[in-house]
């Protein structure tokens, strides 16, 4: 049986087929997809998280306990999970542990772009990196044997490109007869006292030369030797980039990051002329193939930022004098015209709008965070000075009111959403309350987290699987963390929000502001309802362009041949909002009739 | 069956169903017995900013992302992506677009303008060029909503695929309830004279 698959939809099918039980994440673009396909398989207890961390302890215990445990996360997760995953490495597991890291070089949608490769050697935890979606499955079935085989965790790898392109899968059945979890205690093992933990470091190492040495036979890694004047050494999907443009070459495909193959490094590097290296970002590779002696060129031309594509490996050799047949290559083409960017924006009805035209309107400093409030910062709301991590607008909003000025810390305010309060902020909040910050945070809770997707966290009040669980209830959490002044308000009142935003800024002591408008795309029933819709009377439209300062995609500027341009409503993307209105100083904009 | 590899690129804005179109395209190209990849981003293209997903199928394909400059056919949803994307396809691709207009935000704010002629200055560069009224096909075929398809059938044409495997796809991957009005959709496109 064949099918079409994403490389994150063949990471849960290879899941499914290894008999996994277990399966924990936080959402993350590009690994997203993972959780919300193993929810397919009956058979996985599969849920999100609060974050990575939580993931990661919920896979080990699981992994304990005898299961098979399916952990997935983005690159940037991997921090927040680091604490329980290095320690991980010395205890070991029982059933096996799988940690997905998808890795988003380029940026495409997170704030750096860190190589995790990096974490296989720190963490002495081995790798794999399949490069299309039929290894995505293949190495999620092979990384639970190995994990039991060498008892210890193993990281799967991927990038953007593998974790969000499809290609053809050959399913498979289950394995079966797997251990049936229960209860066993090994406390000398999974109790990381520093007596027992001394007592596995030795372990580890001697796990680490074990692998060493499988490597050099491991089908995953595999060379590939046609014409012997270049070879090169490659993985994931920079290989199938390679074998595009250079479909003569020699290859050495890396399947298994960590720890290295270096005898059939070493043999294919004395079976070519010419040896390269293409790995995106970090010389994870190229440094320790020269550390062996081996004399190998890659990063001196290849760039370490951003991710590699067809055209920017085809730059680069040619660059080296390594120039492929013409007939691939393409003409340049220049575009006559110059076009307007199209930057993603808020949704029309979007919740978040109002809040950030009330913060402009105040002139606040506004640290951030990460989720689609992060729009915040770009025109014409133009209202965000900060975004680092996940959770970290809390700290940093304490951290800037410490340095400044008594009249500027009044200016200062932390926005966060409920999924990433539920991850990270919580704490920071806890801090600055202990602390005595007198800052103001504003909890934009949509009920949803929403850039990724629309997943479900502990304020929604459901689970990964639909089901109805407790909703977390963030009023209440943030006065038992300690904080006074709790308001709610509705965000699409545009006076309520402003008010009540200048009150907590001029209060000296620590305040949160909750909205409570769900997201527009919340699909479940009952949550998000559109308004009525809002037309603009042209008799009373004087063009001021009062109602254009949110952004709001619904709203267009028709400039009417320069004669009395005015703004227009479009009623397919009207959600009723009622923000636009209350910015029209002419009462041009009303319900329709 | 064709040795070498054909090149599509689907551009548009996010939201216009983009995804799904090449994921029927990729559908119709495995049941044709084909080796296929696909590649896009998702995450923020929700969020209404420009879309791209590359198509490509084949007796054996490697790359999931088209060689810039290699494209054979661009598949528009939106005149101005269309036109920002064009480096991308070869000389002498062709060229199937959406009569269609979506205003970036700038544009909404009145501080710069949508470019105009652009369909005639794509011709002009790509001269096999069919330009197709999606919101009027789908609305004779009985649903605004299928717009996609009956673009899906005007780029149907282009390429070397029995009629059947188009239908298959069809049956797989678009809720039953609405299947006659696109199948409908997909003939009326495929019906199409560049």
């Amino acid at each position: 049986m064949r099918e079409i698959l994403s490389g994150n939809e063949a990471i849960a099918r290879g899941a499914y087929e290894a008999g996994v039980k277990v399966a924990s994440a936080y959402p993350g673009t590009p690994s997203t997809e993972i959780l919300e396909n193993v929810i397919f398989y009956k058979e996985i207890n599969a849920s999100w998280a609060p974050n990575e961390k939580v993931a990661l302890e919920v896979g080990i215990g699981a992994s304990f306990a005898g299961a098979r445990a399916l952990v997935a996360m983005k690159h940037v997760g991997v921090n927040v999970a680091a604490d329980p995953l290095f320690t991980l490495s010395y205890t070991g597991v029982k059933g096996g542990l799988v940690l997905v890291t998808a890795d988003d070089p380029e940026m495409h949608s997170s704030q750096n772009e860190q190589d995790n490769r990096n974490y296989a050697k720190f963490a002495k935890v081995p790798m794999l990196e399949p490069a299309d979606s039929h290894e995505c499955k293949e190495f999620t079935r092979l990384a639970f044997e190995l994990s039991e085989q060498y008892d210890t965790p193993v990281f799967l790898r991927t990038t953007t490109r593998i974790s969000h392109s499809k290609s053809i899968v050959t399913l498979a059945d289950p394995v079966c007869d797997l251990p049936v979890p229960a209860l066993v205690k090994n406390a000398a093992k999974q109790v990381m006292l520093p007596s027992n933990a001394r007592v596995r470091h030795p372990l580890v190492e001697e796990r680490m030369r074990k692998l060493s040495s499988a490597a050099n036979t491991m089908a995953v890694n595999r060379m590939e030797v046609r014409d012997t004047k270049v070879g090169i050494i490659t993985s994931g999907v920079c290989y199938h980039y390679v074998r595009e443009i250079f479909p003569n070459f020699s290859t050495l495909k890396l399947g298994m990051l960590h720890p290295l193959p270096m005898e059939m490094i070493r043999e294919f590097a004395a079976a070519v002329d010419r040896l390269f290296v293409v790995e995106e970002l970090d010389p994870f590779f190229e440094e320790q193939i020269k550390a062996q002696g081996i004399s190998i060129s890659g990063k001196d031309f290849l760039p370490l930022c951003g991710e590699l594509t067809p055209e920017r490996i085809r730059k680069a050799f040619a660059g080296q004098g390594i120039v492929v047949d013409s007939a691939t290559a393409h003409e340049e083409q220049s575009s006559a015209v110059s076009l307007p960017g199209r930057p993603p924006n808020m949704c029309p009805g979007c919740p978040h709008r109002g809040v950030f035209y009330a913060l402009k309107h105040l002139n606040a400093y506004v640290t951030g965070d990460i989720g689609c409030y992060t729009l915040g910062f770009l025109p014409p709301l133009s209202t965000m000075e900060t975004c680092v991590c996940m959770g970290a607008s809390i700290g940093n909003a304490s951290g800037v009111v410490k340095a400044v000025s008594e009249e500027e810390r009044k200016k200062v305010v932390a926005v966060i959403g409920d999924s990433t309060f539920c991850h990270t902020g919580i704490n920071g909040l806890m801090d600055m309350v202990y602390n005595k910050v007198p800052a103001t945070v504003v909890i934009l809770d949509n009920r949803i987290t929403a850039m990724t997707g629309r997943q479900d966290n502990p304020a929604s009040g459901h689970t990964l699987s639909n089901e109805a669980t407790h909703r977390m209830d963030i009023p209440e959490l943030c006065r038992a963390l300690g904080v006074r002044h709790v308001r709610v308000v509705n965000p699409f009142d545009l006076d309520e929000t402003e008010t009540a935003l200048k009150e907590e800024m001029e209060r000296p002591e620590p305040s949160v502001i909750i909205t409570d408008k769900p997201c527009v795309l919340v699909k479940r029933v009952g949550v998000f309802q559109r308004g009525p819709l809002y037309v603009v009377d042209t008799e009373k439209c004087t063009g001021c362009r009062a109602c254009l300062k949110i952004g709001c995609p619904a709203i267009q500027w028709h400039p009417n041949d320069g004669v009395r341009g005015m703004s227009h409503i479009d009623p397919t993307l009207c959600t009723g909002c009622d923000v636009c209105r209350q910015l029209c100083k002419f009462s041009a904009i009303g319900r329709a009739k | 069956m064709s040795e070498r590899v054909t090149n599509i690129l689907l551009v548009g804005v996010g939201g216009q169903g983009i995804l799904l179109a090449s994921e029927i395209l990729s559908e119709t190209f495995m049941l044709a017995g084909y080796d296929v990849k696909k590649s896009e981003i998702h995450g923020m293209s929700q969020r209404g900013g420009s879309v791209v997903s590359h198509v490509r199928y084949g007796q054996e394909v490697f790359s999931p992302l088209v060689p810039e400059g290699e494209g054979d056919i661009l598949f528009g949803f939106e005149l101005m992506e269309t036109y920002r994307y064009l480096p991308l396809l070869k000389k002498g691709g062709a060229v199937v677009v959406n009569d269609l207009e979506i205003p970036p935000s700038s544009v909404l704010m009145g501080q710069e303008n949508y470019p105009e002629g652009l369909a005639e200055k794509i011709r002009e560069k790509f001269p096999d060029f069919l330009l197709v009224d999606g919101q009027g096909l789908a609305r004779e075929a009985g649903n605004l909503r299928a717009a996609n398809t009956v673009l899906l059938g005007a780029v149907s044409r282009r390429l070397d695929i029995a009629e059947s495997y188009w239908m298959q796809a069809l049956e797989k991957m678009v809720p039953s309830k609405a299947l006659d009005v696109n199948r409908k959709a997909f003939q009326l496109g495929r019906e199409l004279q560049g």
